[in-house]
This record gives structure tokens, C-alpha cells and sequence, in this order.
């Protein structure tokens, strides 16, 4: 190995590594919020790459379908929670949030995309397609079942992975897809050449980080999270709805696990289970933090992406068992420093 | 004859007929439905009774599976031979992985079967010498007594005789010493710990039961199919085995069968409907199976057992006769120097929660260590059992030092105690919850019980058991759930499970509060019987009324110190006492 391709695999893992990273935060965020081990934000990925590829293509995408659909299973529910408990006023919103909307959105979509408007206006439109999604899965799958340990929540967590993960089948095909390049440049930095495609990465993902940050120290929103996931109970004892906290949680991590699949669609295939895959790497880097440190999340989840572009150097046939195996030692590691006392749990 | 004794018949003479008598489509889908019954038994324990979840058995299977596939064509080794190596290499994976994550709390185990899951199956598609994506085909039949098993319908007998006895094995092991500590680990961790249980021992042990049987299911899986490739031992597949579990529910060993069959047809009758429906081919069953296990979740999280053990219920279990008693401890002379608590310190950050407390008890006594609300008692006693370890200072009981012992090694020595909040298994029977107090009295492990070579053994841990429930006096209630007793009875059966740990010493944790006038009437009068036995006891107790006519010396603790000690007496006209619980004089 040459100090030029040595440079290039750390470009490689770095892009890579920055989606994981992106993806960890967001894992990171809905376990201290909600409790949930979020296996599903591997869909949103794939979710958010599979629209844009479609919009791009000029066809309607079938996530604008699904949104309709889930919209509506919402809206009964809710509808049949209102009026169980007489609350009437509510009824209008109810139908303008999960029919009106999805509806809207479906049309615009159905107008939108034979036109094929510029990228940005797509990457627009494939994250309104797609992020709605996360609270409204949020409270068809987890709400009912909040107060539920953390393996109930786990197990829901993986069936809902499983039917989005067919869903995603059924909606697109099991063709992947490919989308083009936010930006062809390419710069000569010494012996390596810089792509645009992965500035384009780690930019994006430096400003989604810093926005988050800005988020959580600076809006009322932000901070509500941050009470809940440091104290539940006394959280809702000053106001803060656990179930407004949980949808706005997955709203949160549907938008990075989206934008995440728009930013890597251009770099790898992305078929309608590739998703499962990328979470979980996001996932290793967690985990890596112990599931509550946001920057050990992402320092592991950059040394996730480096280790994979390394070994698809040395031993492509292996990357999957490397990466994977790094969860072992890292487990070994987090078993000899952690004293944990078992909580009861149900 | 009960309902059912009655079912079980139907489907053993089902079983006998079914290979002999069904079209070849349906034998094949029900060796199916057997070699995933196997699996998801593991999981029942593990997940259902245990508490702990596991997504990557399907890897478990392939290593069954591929361990014997590669010895059997690369070096002809006999198939039976590589189903001992199979097991053997799984017993030393399961125990490493076992023993790295079940030391962190829960979640760590699933993500982390969900890894290995992943990397053990693109493992399988990468190794040139186990067939990569294509596998390994040609396998050998098993010979079983002579007999060639060539077809499915043959196979099918070797199937559920397995199936069965793995069946009838987990049935003996949860109904036995090592049982009942399983069945503690979901929500009874802490009281198991305080009896002698080592939990996290018993986790891995259920781990590695639940690996073997998975390995046992990959192994029957090759040498039915006689090929093998990587795709069945994907994560997917690991997931469908723990929604089998889910679905069946741990309320019954049956659930594994009756988890594998549904999903099994389910999953056939999607296959064939879904494509035709959406005019394309794919696995979209997926989309119906999370569906239906989020709905499950939320609606009937025990799964479909429950239901159907209130339909066939179990006949009620005879006491078993134990031909000897268990052996006793030799207890001490009374007003032989028993506990002695020296200059005990406890600093929680900055606040000073007892601070260098002094007091002894010697045997034959009913000490009362009582104080306001927030003075250090919990504490106190927390230190004394072991549960939180102590600043300084140091605790002594009949000449051992207990202030370095964990509470598992503290019930030995003869201290048992009982809690605060009441730590029952609700829907374990009174009886069952008294004998976990027996833990320590007994050693035959998982293997003997599984094979119902302990039932010596058992007989004398349930007399026990029976014995000291007769002795608070709930012997009528034995049978029925512990859930189901009123408070003041559930604080009664966990002074029986503390008897049955053959204690020199008790420890009552606030036995009296939440209790009706009436109840803390007889719990006073049972105590008094105890003491009259030879008991010692050490309450730890707020209710002044309840203590003053029944201890025979007091400790006051306020503000982490002790305030006086003497006789109730002379305690209920002490100034400082009085300070204390009413207020300072203005």
C-alpha cells in the first residue's frame, strides 16, 4: 500500500464514516428520549435514497403512497382516542395532520415529479415524503407500548424494521439504485485527489451536527429532549408530553436517516434492504459510546467507517465480519470497565 | 383423565400416524415445523422465562449445521460424531459470547447477537472450504440403529422423538432447584441474589442450553436436507425464530411448538398468496409477520400460551414424599454474641447516611432498630446484607467478617432477610417462591434436572418448603399463585422463604408497613412464636406501636446516628427519642 491509496481509504472511511456518525447521534438520541433501540433507522435511509432515486427518474415514488397509508392508520387511531375521551375540537387538526397533508403531499409529488425540478427541490420533496414517517411510526408501533421495558421495545423495534423493510420491496422493487453525483469537481490535494461527493458528505454532516447542537442548547424543543432523556418523570412533571417528546425524537432521527440515504445514494447502490446494514454500522459506533455519549458515538462510528474501508482493501470477501466483529472486542472492552447493577425491569 | 393429558395423547398418536399417512408436502412442512420447534424451545427459555433476548440463534443453527456438513464430506466422519463436535464448538462460542455481554445490562446481549448473527453468516458465504454462497452438498445419511433415515417420512420420527425430549427435559429442568432460580432471573434478580442465586451464572447457563439446542436443530436441518448454504442462517431467519418464541409464549413449553407450527404455515400460505396478490415475487410476509408481532406486543404480550393453559389446565401436582429431611444448621445457645455492627460508615457523594454506628445482638433476641423516616435504617440494613458495600467500618456475624461479602455469599453464614417492597414471583406458586429460600440447601444442578436425577433432592427442598409455610401458617394457600395473596400474606411468605434458608439470623425490612391492624396483629404474634423457637431476629421498622410490645431491646437511629438503645421501656420516655419523632420543644 502507497501513502496515495492509504489517503484515499481514509477519504473513503471518513465519507462513509460520516454518515455512521450522523446515524449514531440520531440512535444515540432516540434511546436517551425514548428507550427504543431504534433498528428501523436503517429504512429511513434506504427510504430517503430509494424516493430521490425516484423522483430523479421522474416517477412517482411509492413512499408517497405509504405516507397516505400510514397517515390514515394514524388518524383512525387518533380520531377513535379523541372521541372516546369527547374531545371533538380535536377532530380537524387530526384529519389536517394525517390526511390532509399526506394527501397534499402525495398530489404535489404526483404533479412534481414527471416535471423533474431541480435537485434541490427533489431533496426537498424526498425528505417531506419521508421524514413524516418517523413519528407516525412512532405512534402507530412504540407509543402505545411506552412505558414497556427496553427488550419489549427492542423486539417491536425489530418486527417494525421487518414490515418496512417488505414494504420497501413492495414499494420499490428490488432493483437498486444509483443516484448521480450532488457535484462531478474533483481537486488535486498533493497526491490525492478530493471528491466533491464527499466534501458534499462531510460538509452536510458537520452542519447537521452543528444544527443539532444548536438545537438542543438553544430551543425550548431542544431542551425538552434533554429533560426527558436525562429524567422521564420529572420531565412530565414540568410539562413536557412524553408523547410529543417520543414523536418529535423520531421525526428527528427519520430526517437524518433520510438525508443520510441522500447523501450515500450517490456513492453506493442502495437497494430496498441496504439500509438494515448502514444503521447497524451506525449502530457499532454507538455502542461504542456505551448508547448514551454523543461524541464517543461518533468517533466510534468515523473509526466504523475507517475500519470498513480498510478492510474492503486487505479482504473485501470479509468487510461485513470485520466490521461486525469489532463489536466484540469493543463489548469485551465495555464488560471490564462498566459496573452495571441489573434494574429490575417488569 | 384431565383435558390435558387428553391432548398430549392426541398429538403423540398424531405424531406416530402423521408420517404414514399425510401427502409428502405436508410431512416436509412439519419436520420443518419440528427442527424450528427445537430453536424456539431455546428461546422460550431464554427470552420467555429468562428475560433475555436473542436474535442470533439462526447462527447457533449453522454452526450445528456446517460443522457437520464440512467433517462429514471433507473428512467422512460419522454423523454422529460431528453432531458431539458440533455441540461442543457451539458450547465453547456460546459460553465466550455468553460471558462477554451478559455482564452489561440488558439490551447489549440482542445487539450484540444481532452482530455476530451478521458476521457469523457472511463468514459461512466467505470460506472457500464451507462452499461459500453455493454451500456444501452430498451430505451422509444418519444411520439411526441400523436403519438408513433416506426419506423425509423416516426423518420425521427422529425429528419429534428430539423435539419431545428436548420438551420433556425443559419441563424437568424448570420444575427443579435450578428452575426456580431461572424463573427468578425476570423480576426477581436482586431476591435470587439474596438467596444464594448467582445470576449471572444461571444467565449463561440458559445461553449456552439455548445454543445447544439451536446447534442440535442445524445439525437434524443438514443431514435431512443433505446440503446446506448460508441464506437459513441469516439474521432474518434469527429474527423469525424469536418471533416463534414471542407468538408461542413462555406460559408453556408447548409455546415453542405452537410458535414454530403458526409461523411455519403462516409463512407457507403467505408465499404462496402475497406474490400472486401483488403481482410480484419477494418475501413479503415480512411485512404481515412484524405487523402481526407489534400488534401481539401491544395486545397480548404473553403470547397464545396463556390462553391455552387455561384451557387444558395442569392437574394440581401432588406433594412429593421426601424420604429425609433436609439437613439442619446447629443453631447457637441463646445469649451467644451473634451480630456486632462496628463504628459502620455509609457516605453517599457528600451526605453522611450512617455515620460510625455501634450497636450487637446476640442470639436468642428481637432486636428493633427503629428511627424516623430518612434516619439510616434501609441503609443499615442494605449494609448488613450485603447489598451496598459499606465506607467503613466493619460488620461481624458469629465470628466472620461480613462487611466484605457480597449478598450471595452472605446466606451461607445463616443471616436471611426479607424486603421492603415484597420480592415474589407472582405467578410462580407459593410453594415454588417459599423453596427458592432452599437454594443453598440443595446442589444438584442444571444436567441432573433436566434428566430428573435430583428428585430425592427435590422431595426434600419441597417438604421444606411445605414445612415452614405450615410453621407462618399459609400452608392452605400453598398451590396458589403468590400473586394472588393479600400483602399481609405476601409479607408472611417471604418470612417462610426466608426460613427456608435455615438462618440463624432474619432480617425484617419494614416487615410491617402497608399492613391492616389485624395483619400486623398476627405478624407481631408469629414473630413471638419464632423468637419462642429460638429465633433471632433483627427488625428494621418505623411503627413504634408495633415494635414497642414486641422486641426485647431497641436501637434509635436519627440523622445517620445512633440516638439511645435499651429496653422499649425506658426508649419511650427518653427525651431524645421523643425530640426525634415529635418535634423539639419550642
Amino acid at each position: 500500500m502507497n501513502t496515495e491509496i492509504a489517503l484515499f481509504l481514509i477519504q473513503d472511511g471518513l465519507t462513509n464514516g460520516a454518515i455512521y456518525a450522523l446515524l449514531a447521534l440520531a440512535l444515540v438520541l432516540v434511546f436517551a428520549v425514548t428507550r427504543v433501540i431504534f433498528i428501523p433507522q436503517g429504512e429511513f435511509v434506504a427510504y430517503g435514497a430509494l424516493t430521490l432515486a425516484s423522483l430523479q427518474l421522474g416517477k412517482l415514488p411509492g413512499t408517497a403512497w405509504l405516507l397516505l397509508g400510514a397517515g390514515l392508520a394514524v388518524a383512525v387511531l387518533e380520531l377513535v382516542q379523541a372521541l372516546r375521551l369527547g374531545l371533538v375540537r380535536r377532530v380537524p387538526l387530526i384529519l389536517l395532520k394525517y390526511l390532509v397533508l399526506p394527501a397534499a403531499l402525495l398530489a404535489l409529488a404526483w404533479w412534481a415529479a414527471p416535471q423533474k425540478p431541480a435537485l434541490t427541490l427533489q431533496v426537498l420533496l424526498a425528505l417531506g415524503l419521508v421524514v413524516p414517517l418517523g413519528p407516525m411510526v412512532y405512534r402507530l408501533a412504540y407509543q402505545p407500548l411506552a412505558n414497556a421495558s427496553v427488550l419489549v421495545l427492542l423486539i417491536i423495534s425489530v418486527a417494525v424494521h421487518f414490515a418496512m423493510t417488505g414494504m420497501g420491496l413492495v414499494f420499490f422493487g428490488a432493483e437498486g439504485s444509483r443516484t448521480p453525483s450532488f457535484s462531478d469537481a474533483q481537486w488535486k490535494l498533493g497526491v490525492l485527489n478530493v471528491s466533491g461527493q464527499s466534501l458534499w458528505v462531510m460538509g452536510s454532516s458537520l452542519a447537521l451536527i452543528l444544527a443539532l447542537l444548536l438545537f438542543f442548547e438553544h430551543t425550548i424543543y431542544g431542551k425538552a429532549l434533554r429533560a426527558t432523556a436525562i429524567n422521564r418523570i420529572g420531565a412530565r412533571l414540568v410539562g413536557v408530553s412524553p408523547a410529543m417528546a417520543g414523536k418529535l425524537s423520531f421525526t428527528l432521527a427519520a430526517l437524518i436517516g433520510a438525508l443520510s440515504g441522500i447523501l450515500i445514494a450517490p456513492i453506493t447502490t442502495i437497494y430496498y434492504d441496504s439500509g438494515f446494514l448502514i444503521g447497524l454500522k451506525g449502530f457499532v459506533g454507538a455502542i461504542v459510546g456505551g448508547l448514551v455519549s454523543y461524541p464517543i458515538a461518533a468517533a466510534g462510528a468515523l473509526l466504523v467507517g475507517l475500519l470498513e474501508a480498510y478492510a474492503s482493501f486487505w479482504a473485501s470477501a470479509y468487510k461485513e465480519v470485520i466490521v461486525f466483529t469489532l463489536i466484540i472486542p469493543v463489548l469485551i472492552w465495555r464488560s471490564f470497565t462498566t459496573h452495571h447493577i441489573e434494574e429490575e425491569e417488569e | 383423565m384431565s383435558r390435558a393429558r387428553m391432548a398430549l395423547g392426541l398429538f403423540l398418536a398424531f405424531l406416530l400416524a402423521a408420517p404414514l399417512v399425510l401427502p409428502e408436502f405436508h410431512v416436509t412442512l412439519l419436520n420443518y415445523i419440528g427442527l424450528y420447534s427445537i430453536v424456539a424451545l431455546g428461546l422460550v427459555l431464554l427470552t420467555g422465562i429468562g428475560g433475555l433476548t436473542s436474535f442470533g440463534q439462526a447462527a447457533f443453527v449453522g454452526m450445528g449445521a456446517y460443522t457437520s456438513a464440512y467433517l462429514c464430506t471433507a473428512y467422512g466422519l460419522s454423523p454422529w460424531l460431528t453432531l458431539a463436535i458440533g455441540l461442543a464448538l457451539t458450547f465453547a462460542v456460546s459460553l465466550f459470547l455468553g460471558f462477554i455481554t451478559l455482564r452489561l445490562s440488558g439490551h447489549y446481549l440482542p445487539l450484540g447477537t444481532i452482530a455476530w448473527g451478521i458476521s457469523l453468516f457472511y463468514l459461512f458465504g466467505n470460506m472457500e472450504f464451507l462452499g461459500g454462497y453455493t454451500g456444501i452438498s452430498s451430505l451422509p445419511e444418519i444411520n439411526l440403529l441400523g436403519r438408513t433415515l433416506d426419506t423425509g417420512r423416516e426423518f420425521n420420527y427422529l425429528i419429534w422423538g428430539l423435539v419431545l425430549l428436548a420438551l420433556w427435559s425443559m419441563r424437568n429442568l424448570l420444575d427443579s432447584r435450578s428452575g426456580r432460580a431461572i424463573r427468578a432471573l425476570k423480576g426477581g434478580g436482586l431476591m435470587a441474589e439474596s438467596f444464594g442465586v448467582n445470576t449471572a451464572r444461571m444467565k449463561i447457563i440458559i445461553f449456552v442450553y439455548a445454543a445447544l439446542l439451536a446447534s442440535l436443530s442445524g445439525w437434524l436441518y443438514a443431514h435431512l436436507l443433505r446440503f446446506v448454504n448460508p441464506t437459513p442462517f441469516s439474521i432474518n431467519a434469527g429474527i423469525e425464530y424469536l418471533f416463534m418464541a414471542v407468538v408461542g409464549g413462555a406460559a408453556s413449553v408447548w409455546g415453542a411448538v405452537v410458535g414454530a407450527g403458526i409461523l411455519t404455515v403462516l409463512k407457507q400460505w403467505l408465499q404462496d398468496l402475497l406474490p400472486k396478490l401483488l403481482g410480484q415475487s419477494g418475501n413479503f410476509e415480512m411485512i404481515v409477520f412484524g405487523v402481526l408481532l407489534v400488534l401481539l406486543l401491544q395486545r397480548a404480550r404473553e403470547g397464545i400460551m396463556p390462553l391455552a393453559v387455561r384451557y387444558f389446565p395442569a392437574p394440581r401436582k401432588q406433594l412429593p414424599v421426601a424420604s429425609r429431611q433436609l439437613q439442619r444448621r446447629s443453631q447457637p445457645v441463646a445469649g451467644e454474641p451473634l451480630l456486632t455492627l462496628n463504628g459502620v460508615r455509609k457516605v453517599f457523594g457528600g451526605l453522611v447516611a450512617v455515620n460510625d454506628l455501634s450497636f450487637s445482638m446476640s442470639s436468642g433476641e428481637i432486636l428493633g432498630l427503629i428511627g424516623p423516616n430518612g434516619a439510616g435504617k434501609s441503609t443499615v440494613f442494605n449494609l448488613v446484607t450485603g447489598v451496598l458495600p459499606l465506607t467503613g467500618g466493619e460488620v461481624h456475624f458469629r465470628g466472620t467478617r461480613l462487611d466484605t461479602l457480597s449478598a450471595r455469599a452472605i446466606v451461607p453464614h445463616g443471616v436471611a432477610r426479607t424486603f421492603q417492597q415484597v420480592h415474589l414471583l407472582p405467578t410462580m406458586s407459593v410453594l415454588e417462591n417459599v423453596a427458592i429460600g432452599a437454594h443453598l440447601r440443595g446442589k444438584k444442578g442444571v444436567i441432573s434436572a433436566a434428566l430428573r436425577l435430583e428428585r430425592a433432592e427435590e422431595a426434600m427442598l419441597i417438604a421444606d418448603a411445605a414445612r415452614q409455610l405450615e410453621r407462618v401458617g399459609l400452608a392452605a394457600s400453598m398451590h396458589e399463585p403468590a400473586g394472588s395473596l393479600a400483602l399481609g400474606q405476601q409479607r408472611v411468605l417471604e418470612i417462610a422463604r426466608a426460613l427456608c434458608a435455615d438462618p440463624v439470623l432474619l432480617l425484617l425490612d419494614e416487615p410491617a408497613a402497608g399492613l391492616r391492624y389485624q395483619e400486623k396483629r398476627a405478624l407481631a404474634e408469629l414473630l413471638r412464636k419464632l423468637k419462642s423457637e429460638g429465633m433471632s431476629v433483627l427488625l428494621v421498622e418505623h411503627d413504634m406501636d408495633f415494635v414497642m410490645n414486641l422486641v426485647d431491646r431497641l436501637v434509635v437511629m436519627d440523622f445517620g446516628e445512633k440516638l439511645a438503645e435499651g429496653l422499649p421501656r425506658a426508649i419511650q420516655s427518653d427525651p431524645r427519642v421523643l425530640e426525634a419523632y415529635l418535634g423539639g420543644v419550642i
